[in-house]
């Protein structure tokens, strides 16, 4: 029952602590909550589907570009036009993995096909005069308005990520104890057999498909608001898919608590590396590099594996 | 059980130029168990892939209960009420026993909390009972088809084709799974089962059909069959493994 | 109307050559180790550094510097293979994917710190030359990678089919577990093969420094490229991968002509979902399937 105290008293400081921060610190933990979100919805295709996609900025990018054009052409609040960009992203989401599962793409086949359209998605983005080509899009701040999803201050969008990294973390929670969590583990481990068990393998891909476009295209919107800005490479490029994945390998595909734990490790890792090598771009992501081949290599369950491998008598959480 | 049980009629498979499975009929009715025996290469698996829904046949029909099986997709015949093992074992391997048998009773049951109490049932049926936390990479052989065995029980079928579950198996194991087929049997379970070891599909059976070269040879009781010189010649051209 | 596409398609033909090189370089390492090799892309970013360095502090001509990067790049991948990916081969497939894309980010990230974002480019006497074949013009550091690539090409094929090592790894690529029984060194074919790749790859890198940008993302592109042409040539099937490698880059220098911006890209990336999905295992066959 200790974890359960544990993990009580971080979710109070995670709440309580951030108004006492500075800004720095407090732009750090947003960006740790940021990418522990994107992981958790990667990982719902990637660490219990099975289905490694390396273009999920493709979602991402679906939901940071049409909410920010429906506030831009129609003045749309960015928390309807969030849902709108979970639509489309679900959508297209649905169609490329139809098309992919359906031809029966798997493992580094999967993750080429989902790589291609994402870059299939950004040069359209380039290209196109009406969602800005490379210039990109520019969010109007006109100071704190709340229902349009534009805040003064740093703090309410800390509390808005941490609200949705909270949800995707429940939102797995659930998939994983639920009907869909077993389909899911049986299409993982061995689809054959669970075709012969009785589950429909090209449907539940397809369900995990739409969980996590879905919410990665909200984390979209999320960046468009805060940033006030995308274009196409920071929004479909492999920054976004790599960042989001990275997390969610190092913490523990599969688990719960994976893609939130490995960016609690990794974000800051990065932050630092940046703060200390100031001026040297790329430091970070070397690291970034090396965490990954180290972890693959002696920690292939990630951290959450390792941490359960090394309680007595450890055995599958329920 | 009701239904008119399985019906294959011309049943063809070609793969290039090779001719796995050529002309082949076979019925199974409701309360039977068809053993399914032959040669090495005879086509015995990929009958079941056929009917299974792995592969498409070439040309023929299969009917179960008077349903069209042909292009069904495997998840779709295992709901019409059909079930099969893997002459290799193929366990879900990350998870528990009782989960992997989970799995496949939520082809019935839509419920989690269902879905459990229906497969430690099964699972304490087949006789995994004490290993049902432990996680399926680390059971042995004998206990992987006994899972095999309980996941496509848990799935409630009206016909289960076991495919060689006895391969691998010391003779004190094979008079186990003999006993759990019989057991399974009791339960309203047809059964169409293929086999190497010629005592246990001796006893079990109550028809035993040859396949030779993809195609059918003899058929009848098993006293007959294993009488029938044919049978007896295929045979001599490959080891007949009978027990150890 | 014709010229542009005699233009197109000289221009496509050319660099078409090189990425035929870069993806049989892919291909053998893929046919062997059975992984996509996603830090191919980097190994040739290096090279291009390894000649652009060369040449500007020694002033050592970049096709020259081939001699100094194809051994230097054949060791590094062997190095990588043997430290990084030997050990993890019975890893599972989406690990082993992993371990490649930490080994490209590290690369690349490296290159990034050490030398910057800047673009460089290296001049040559003869990186103008150039001549007209009717209303076409052919750019003759164009033609002379093109042609160094496809003679490393053949002469790899070569290898394969006479040396014994070729051999070893053509059998190895076929047949691992009779290959195991007859008794050959898998570990050390396996590292070769990696080696031979990154060698093909950092050849094809200095071939095309007298007329192409260095900087450190540089590999990206034909990593695509790369793996676009693998799949159409057939996953291991080497001499596919040379002659997918000109369909490539025919397709991109069309698309480059008759459509405007960047959108030739679609054009290669659309034919690569198209083949992904209807002919996995390419045109012109894999050696094993998907």
């Amino acid at each position: 029952m200790g974890a359960r105290v544990l993990l009580a008293l971080g979710l109070a400081a995670l709440v309580a602590v951030p108004p006492l921060l500075p800004k720095y610190a407090l732009e750090v933990l947003i960006s740790i909550l940021f990418f522990g979100y994107l992981g958790a919805c990667w990982n719902i295709l990637g660490g219990y589907g099975g289905q490694f996609s390396f273009g999920h900025a493709a979602f991402f990018g679906i939901g940071a570009y049409t909410s920010t054009l429906l506030l831009l052409h129609w003045n749309v609040s960015p928390w309807l036009g969030m849902l709108a960009g979970g639509a489309l992203a679900t959508a297209f989401g649905l169609f490329a993995g139809y098309l992919s599962f359906r031809y029966g793409l798997r493992g580094p086949y999967f993750s080429l096909v989902t790589l291609a359209f994402a870059e299939m998605l950004r040069v359209v983005a380039v290209n196109w005069k009406a969602v800005g080509s490379s210039l990109g899009l520019v969010v109007p701040n006109r100071g704190s308005a709340p229902a349009m999803f534009l805040f003064a201050e740093k703090l309410p969008y800390y509390y808005v990520i941490f609200v949705m990294a909270l949800g995707a973390v429940w939102i797995t929670r659930v998939i994983e104890r639920s009907r869909m969590g077993y389909a899911l583990a049986a299409v993982r481990e061995n689809e054959d057999a669970a075709e012969a068990a009785g589950v429909d393998a090209l449907s539940t891909k397809l369900r995990a498909m739409a969980a996590s476009s879905f919410l990665t295209a909200l984390g979209g919107t999320f960046y468009a608001q805060y940033f006030a800005y995308i274009d196409p490479s920071l929004t479909f490029g492999p920054a976004i898919s790599i960042g989001g994945l990275l997390p969610a390998i190092v913490g523990g595909a599969g688990t719960v608590a994976g893609p939130l734990l490995g960016s609690f490790v990794l974000t800051p890792i990065s932050e630092v590396t940046r703060a200390l090598l100031r001026g040297r771009a790329g430091a970070d992501i070397m690291l970034y590099g090396l965490i990954l081949i180290l972890v693959i290599s002696f920690l292939p369950n990630g951290l959450v594996g390792w941490l359960r491998s090394r309680r007595p008598g450890a055995e599958r959480a329920a | 059980m009701s239904g008119t049980g399985l019906e294959i009629r011309g049943l063809t498979k070609r793969f290039g130029g090779l001719v796995a499975v050529n002309r082949f009929d076979l019925a199974v009715a409701p309360g039977e168990i068809v053993g399914l025996i032959g040669p090495n290469g005879a086509g015995k698996t990929t009958v079941f892939h056929l009917v299974a829904g792995f592969h498409g046949p070439s040309e023929g029909l299969i009917h179960f209960d008077g349903v069209s099986l042909v292009g069904l997709k495997p998840h779709a015949i295992c709901r019409h009420g059909l079930a099969r093992t893997f002459q290799l074992v193929q366990p879900f391997a990350g998870l528990t026993t009782l989960e992997n048998v989970m799995v496949g009773a939520f082809n019935r049951v839509g419920d989690v909390a269902k879905a459990r109490v229906r497969a430690a049932e099964i699972v304490d049926f087949v006789g995994l009972g004490p290993r049902r936390d432990t996680p399926a990479r680390h059971l042995t052989l004998a206990d992987r088809k006994r899972l095999e065995v309980a996941r496509g029980l848990a799935t409630e079928p009206r016909l289960l084709l076991l495919d060689e579950v006895m391969s691998g198996l010391n003779p004190t194991e094979i008079e186990a799974i003999i006993g759990l087929i019989r057991r399974i049997h009791s339960r309203g379970v047809s059964l169409l089962i293929i086999e190497h070891v010629m005592r246990a599909i001796l006893a079990l059976s109550h028809r035993l059909v040859v396949l030779h070269h993809g195609e059918k040879i003899a058929e009848g009781p098993p006293a007959a069959v294993a009488r029938d010189p044919r049978v007896i010649e295929a045979y001599l051209g490959e080891a007949v493994e009978e027990t150890r | 109307m014709t010229w542009l596409f005699f233009q197109a398609v000289v221009s496509g033909l050319l660099l078409g050559g090189v990425y035929g090189l870069v993806a049989s370089g892919l291909s053998l390492i893929f046919g062997v180790l059975r992984i996509i090799n996603f830090a191919h892309g980097a190994v040739m970013m290096l090279a291009m550094y390894t000649s652009y360095w060369l040449f500007v502090l020694l002033g050592m001509d970049p096709y020259l510097s081939i001699l100094v990067t194809g051994p230097l790049f054949f060791g590094l991948g062997m190095l990588i293979q043997r430290v990084i990916i030997e050990p993890n081969r019975a890893a599972a497939e989406h690990n082993q994917l992993l371990l490649t894309l930490g080994v490209a980010l590290f690369l690349e990230n490296l290159a990034l710190v050490l030398w910057q974002g800047d673009f460089r480019s290296l001049r040559v006497s003869y990186s103008g030359a150039s001549f007209m074949v009717g209303d076409v013009l052919v750019e003759v550091p164009r033609l002379i990678a093109a042609g160094g690539a496809v003679l490393v090409g053949l002469a790899l094929w070569g290898f394969l089919r006479t040396t014994d090592t070729g051999k070893a790894i053509r059998a190895l690529s076929e047949e691992p577990e009779g290959a195991r029984l007859v008794g050959i060194d898998v570990a050390r074919i396996r590292g070769a093969a990696f080696g031979i790749g990154s060698a093909c790859v950092a050849v094809a890198g200095a071939l095309i420094t007298p007329f192409f940008y260095v900087a450190p993302d540089v590999g990206e592109s034909f990593n695509i490229m790369a793996f676009v042409v693998v799949v159409l040539g057939g996953m291991g099937n080497f001499l596919g991968a040379l002659a997918g490698g000109f369909i490539v880059g025919l397709a991109e220098s069309l698309g480059a002509a008759f459509l405007p911006g960047s959108l030739k890209q679609l054009v290669v990336f659309g034919l690569f979902v198209i083949v992904l999905l209807f002919r996995p295992e390419g045109l012109f066959g894999a050696r094993r399937g998907r």
